[in-house]
């Protein structure tokens, strides 16, 4: 036997170098396709304070996978089993070849086939111990495979509700990968039975092997296979999703530089998409899935439709962009972002597909239009609001709510303050919900609308109920005045004393709007009102972490049984303790959860309202009644 | 032929007026139906144009809009549809759970691929 | 022996179940959860079709009960009840324990709660009231708005949580048309020189003489019908309500100003009878009524033996449907009783 090279080490070093050359091609393009900001805002990254920041991340995210363990603990130790420990592998085996091997500095094949070129080595001391740490890898590996393996086929053993689907190249790339560390296992063992070597894994089931089968004409095959199973999962790695591994690190350095996904298709978006591991968390947070049984549209999906360039308007529009799965991703992919700009594409036309254009995949381009053309909204009349310092603007939804706009009233009146409820009389839409159906160009023209109105009438502060409308005044109005919505103004009316209220001894559960919570950051002053005047109860799902109520506006798709399931599933939830009320801070929520629960649903406002002590008023005795029948007489 | 038939029973439509129900173009509804399947749901109550934001400032009516479409009287509904500002309050306030927002949105998209196919 | 029969609900389907059986020579125990008879009945001062009074109806359920040795239980509920071979045992709040042969369940309806349409007002605005609220006053002899002034255009909206899925109602309460109608003659009958309108989305006139009523309504009354689902009302600085409302059959926006509003409540299952169906094992409809056994020849029947429903409790039906209904389970009871069970 030749002691430096054997044939079967081919397939691997064919897979490794191919694979390597990829990876660096791909984000040296990748690399030179980002804006000049990004280009600077990377390089920046990489010498400074982001750099270790990024290595810090990529141990504890792409190695140990925290964030995974931290949602799922079984479904985190799978993949830490697999990344990590191939990772320790790769390392240990590396120092391993180094420190026992012919000479330093060797060829990668030396090093991961190092039980074949070295049979005899690890009888003793020093040796023995480390084939004991490697044997230890490679059952840390296993392990991990094992549950790999079985939530194939039977998800819920890691306490997941469904599992990913996969296509024919994925089912190919997974079965190697599958193949690759049972394969060591046998070659390893059999060699060790040959000669007699191996440590506790190894050596214990070299030694059963050799007592019933040809241990040394067996190795070789099992080698084989190991060399072919690596390298095949290398060659089809970048079409597959398994090009997450390299890509997610570029992701790292690329997140930790401060390059943000914006509103446009790009590298960055492209990078994201990659870096998607299909583990499958976001399909388990989305209540269209616990709730409605939709299985088919979650971001996972949306990532590989995009990878895949199918079309994804169906996918992309079906999606309540609550944000739960935002928060839930552990690669900390900017999901919704990432679909807003889908919406914005329409439809995609259909590539020519075959399996070497996956190589090959050219930047994906969605152009969002110019507001040229003909007015959409030309027939709006002329502004002219009445001069106040401070707006309230109810919002659409609000105007079929009214016991929240006449709260609200009530607290403006009660504080004193001079203000202008500016779409009294029905207003003009504040221009998000053309935004979420990708309709930019026309968003436009109605911001530039309000935007007008606010700015003549000259105030300082807009105070909205909507936190739809909240969000879209925040974040693409470009005013110069200051954007509340209708909880934080209260919370200043209390702090300051401008509105005195009475403690409601009620039992209350706050519901987050996820345009409120999640969508603008906005936790604390809803939930800092309502401790003031009432009392407020902890819930499982708060915060970052709340339902969504299922009445989103985004979600153009979704049939009003499905909506309803959801509501109901989310108001069960929310309810379960049987408070006086469930508290919103928004009137969409408020319609949604009063349409399936007997509880008593009210806006934050109302509660404020009714919790209100205000300085009586002289009021008229009234005058007398007049019964029906003296009238008839006249 | 036919009108010879009208004649004879001194009995004759305005054609201008009248709704030709079998050689309208109703293309448009098809699409909308084989993609929202509630559309059929509706019964033309009028709750979606009341409450109409864009019904505020202009003569917009989805309802209208809406029996037009599945009539097949297409002319009129292609130059309005763009006023709807997608608000949703129609969806809030239809008793028969039609999702009205989707209609919009699928009806543009019909008339946007049609307009590519017309000649 | 006389057997004895257990009637739940002492509303208008209740009484006449108790009269027509304690009649037929079986003992009767009659449970109501008020502290008087009569259900919804009272609620209403005049019925339909022809405006006699309400009082009349129950004239006639006293007629037949009080005096008759009926076991009346009222300020009573219903906590456990279940079989035990040939018999059904109850258990009332009262700690209270009945053997009965059979059971008739005559929980009747409940008024759609009109504040869960937010957007109409009710309960928020001074001057929204519902159909109930409007025969009170009719009773009362007044119809006033909340300063105590005398409106002068009044607005009806019919189906106000019936054909709603937003208000969790599918169903069509069938009786909430003519009732419009009916209230709509007598609010011109007390205020000549009022204008009242009403807001449909279908005029639903099926039963004996409601046709002839709407006529009625427009021909001698002025009363105005327009088509079109109002969205939402709101109130002016001058305290009127302003309502949004397309007038499909014109096809355009319509715009007015209202002194009084009245929301046409449809009729839901009751809160008595979904706790006796929850307790009972009873099977409900999606409707959230009783599902009878059989649509047609079996709607007193139901999912457990020797219990059987009558009245309102199945499904929305006016008076005279109800008395004839409840008479029908008169029928099943004595039938299921002869066969010595």
């Amino acid at each position: 036997m030749n002691m430096r090279f054997d044939p079967f080490v081919i397939p691997f070093n064919i897979g490794l170098y191919f694979i390597l050359v990829y990876v660096v091609t791909r984000c040296v393009i990748w690399f030179r396709d980002l804006s000049r900001t990004d280009k600077l805002r990377l390089q920046r990254g990489f010498f400074g304070v982001a750099f270790v920041l990024s290595l810090k991340e990529i141990f504890m995210e792409s190695l140990i996978h925290r964030k995974i363990l931290k949602t799922n603990i079984r479904l985190g130790y799978m993949h830490m089993s697999l990344a990590f420990g191939w990772f320790l592998l790769i390392l240990f085996g590396t120092i391993e070849a180094d420190i026992f091997g012919a000479k330093h500095l060797n060829a990668p094949y030396k090093a991961i086939f190092f039980r074949f070129f070295n049979p005899d080595h690890g009888r003793t001391g020093f040796e023995a111990a480390y084939g004991f740490l490697m044997d230890l890898i490679l059952a840390f590996i296993l392990s991990g495979l094992l549950l790999a393996v079985t939530k194939r086929f039977y998800s819920k053993i890691v306490g997941l509700k469904k599992t990913t689907r996969l296509k024919i190249t994925d089912k190919i790339a997974l079965t190697s990968l599958w193949l690759i560390f049972p394969s060591r296992l046998l070659a390893e063992s059999f060699t060790c039975g040959a000669y007699g070597t191996g440590s506790f894994l190894t050596g214990s089931l070299g030694a059963w092997l050799a007592t019933f089968l040809p241990a040394q004409q067996l190795a070789y095959p099992f080698w084989w296979l190991y060399s072919i199973s690596l390298g095949t999962f290398f060659i089809l790695l970048p079409i597959t999703r398994y090009m997450h591994i390299p890509t997610e690190l570029f992701l790292i350095f690329m997140r930790n530089s401060g390059i943000k996904t914006g509103d446009h298709s790009g590298t960055y978006t492209e990078v994201q998409t990659y870096s998607c591991s299909s583990c499958g968390i976001c399909i388990d947070a989305c209540q269209l899935n616990f709730s409605a049984g939709i299985t088919n549209i979650q971001s996972a999906y949306l990532m590989k439709a995009i990878r895949n360039k199918d079309d994804v308007s169906e996918i992309a529009d079906n999606c309540l962009m609550c944000g739960r799965c935002d928060q839930k991703c552990p690669v900390g992919i900017e999901l919704s972002p990432i679909r807003m700009i889908q919406r914005r594409g329409g439809e995609a036309e259909n590539d020519i597909r075959n399996i070497y254009k996956g190589y090959f995949r050219s930047r994906q381009t969605i152009i969002s239009e110019k507001a040229i053309g003909s007015s959409n909204f030309n027939f709006l009349p002329e502004t002219d609001p009445e001069k106040a310092d401070i707006l309230y603007f109810a919002g659409c939804m609000t105007h079929l709510t009214p016991a929240i706009k006449n709260s609200m009233i009530k607290i403006f009146e009660a504080s004193g303050v001079k203000y202008s409820f500016i779409d009294e009389q029905g207003g003009v839409c504040c221009g998000r919900p053309l935004m979420l159906a990708g309709q930019d160009k026309e968003a436009r023209e109605l911001i530039n609308y309000n935007s007008q109105m606010i700015w003549k009438s000259g105030a300082h502060t807009l105070v909205t109920s909507c936190p739809i409308c909240y969000k879209v005044f925040k974040e693409s109005y470009y005013l110069d005045v200051e954007v509340l919505h209708h909880t934080q103004f209260i919370k200043r009316l209390i702090d300051d004393g401008s509105v005195k209220m009475n403690f409601l001894h009620k039992k209350v559960v706050y519901h987050s709007p996820c345009e409120l919570g999640r969508g603008s950051g906005v936790y604390d002053e809803p939930k800092e009102v309502l401790n003031h005047v009432s009392r407020l109860e902890r819930s499982n799902f708060e915060d970052g972490n709340s339902l969504c109520c299922g009445g989103s506006l985004a979600n153009m798709k979704i049939s009003s049984q499905n909506k309803k399931k959801i509501a109901l599933d989310a108001a069960n939830e929310l309810t379960k303790n049987n408070p006086d009320i469930l508290a919103t801070a928004c009137p969409l929520c408020k319609k949604t959860f009063s349409a399936v629960t007997y509880a008593r649903v009210a806006d934050i406002s109302e509660i404020v309202a009714e919790a209100l002590i205000v300085k009586p008023v002289n009021k008229n005795s009234g005058s007398h009644i007049n019964s029906i029948k003296e009238l008839a007489n006249i | 032929m036919v009108d010879d038939n009208m004649d004879r029973f001194g009995f004759t439509i305005s054609t201008g007026r009248q709704i030709d129900y079998e050689s309208n173009d109703r293309s448009i509804a098809e699409y909308i139906l084989d993609k929202e399947p509630s559309f059929r749901l509706c019964i033309e109550c009028g709750g979606c144009s009341a409450t109409c934001t864009t019904g505020n400032f202009t003569g917009f009516s989805l309802r209208e809009l809406n029996i037009l479409i599945k009539r097949g009287e297409n002319d009129k509904v292609r130059q309005n549809l763009k006023k709807c500002m997608l608000c949703g309050k129609c969806t809030l306030v239809c008793p028969r759970g039609v999702n009205t927002r989707n209609i919009v949105v699928l009806a543009k998209e019909a008339f946007q691929k049609s307009d590519e196919y017309a000649i | 022996m006389n057997k004895h029969v257990v009637v739940i609900g002492g509303g208008v389907a209740g009484l006449e179940v108790a009269g027509q059986l304690s009649k037929a020579g079986i003992d009767v125990t009659l449970i109501e959860k008020e502290t008087k008879t009569g259900g919804n009945l009272n609620k209403w001062y005049k019925l339909f079709p022809d405006r006699r009074k309400s009082s009349e109806i129950k004239e006639y359920l006293d007629g037949i009960t009080l005096n008759r040795g009926i076991n009346l239980l009222t300020n009573t509920t219903i906590e456990m009840f279940n079989r035990n071979r040939n018999h059904l045992l109850i258990t009332t709040n009262g700690g209270k324990e009945l053997v009965a042969d059979a059971i008739v369940v005559a929980t009747g309806f409940d008024l759609f709660k009109s504040a869960r349409k937010e957007e109409y007002g009710y309960g928020i605005y001074d001057n929204v009231f519902t159909s109930a609220d409007l025969e009170e006053m009719f009773r009362n002899g007044k119809i006033a708005l909340a300063n105590g002034t005398v409106p002068e255009t009044i607005g009806i909206i019919h189906c106000v949580g019936s054909r709603d899925e937003k208000a969790g109602n599918l169903y069509c309460s069938k009786l909430c048309c003519v009732t419009a109608v009916k209230q709509a003659i007598e609010i011109r009958e007390y205020l000549p020189e009022s204008k009242v309108f009403c807001f449909y989305m279908d005029m639903r006139m099926g039963g004996a003489f409601y046709e002839e009523l709407y006529r009625e309504a427009q021909e001698k009354w002025g009363v105005s019908f327009i088509r079109g689902k109002v969205s939402e009302a709101s109130e002016t600085i001058e305290g009127k309500l302003l309502i949004k409302v397309e007038d499909t059959l014109a096809g355009r926006p319509l715009k007015m100003k209202l002194d009084l509003l009245v929301l046409m409540a449809g009729m839901e299952m009751s809160e008595g009878g979904k706790k006796i169906a929850g307790i009972g094992g009873l099977n409900t409809g999606e409707n959230r009524f009783f599902a009878a056994t059989d649509n047609h020849f079996g709607s007193n029947i139901s999912n457990i033996d020797g219990i059987f429903y009558a009245g309102t409790c199945t499904a929305p039906m006016n008076i005279t449907e109800t008395i004839s209904h409840a008479r029908a389970a008169v029928v099943e009871v004595i039938d299921y009783l002869k066969d010595g069970r």
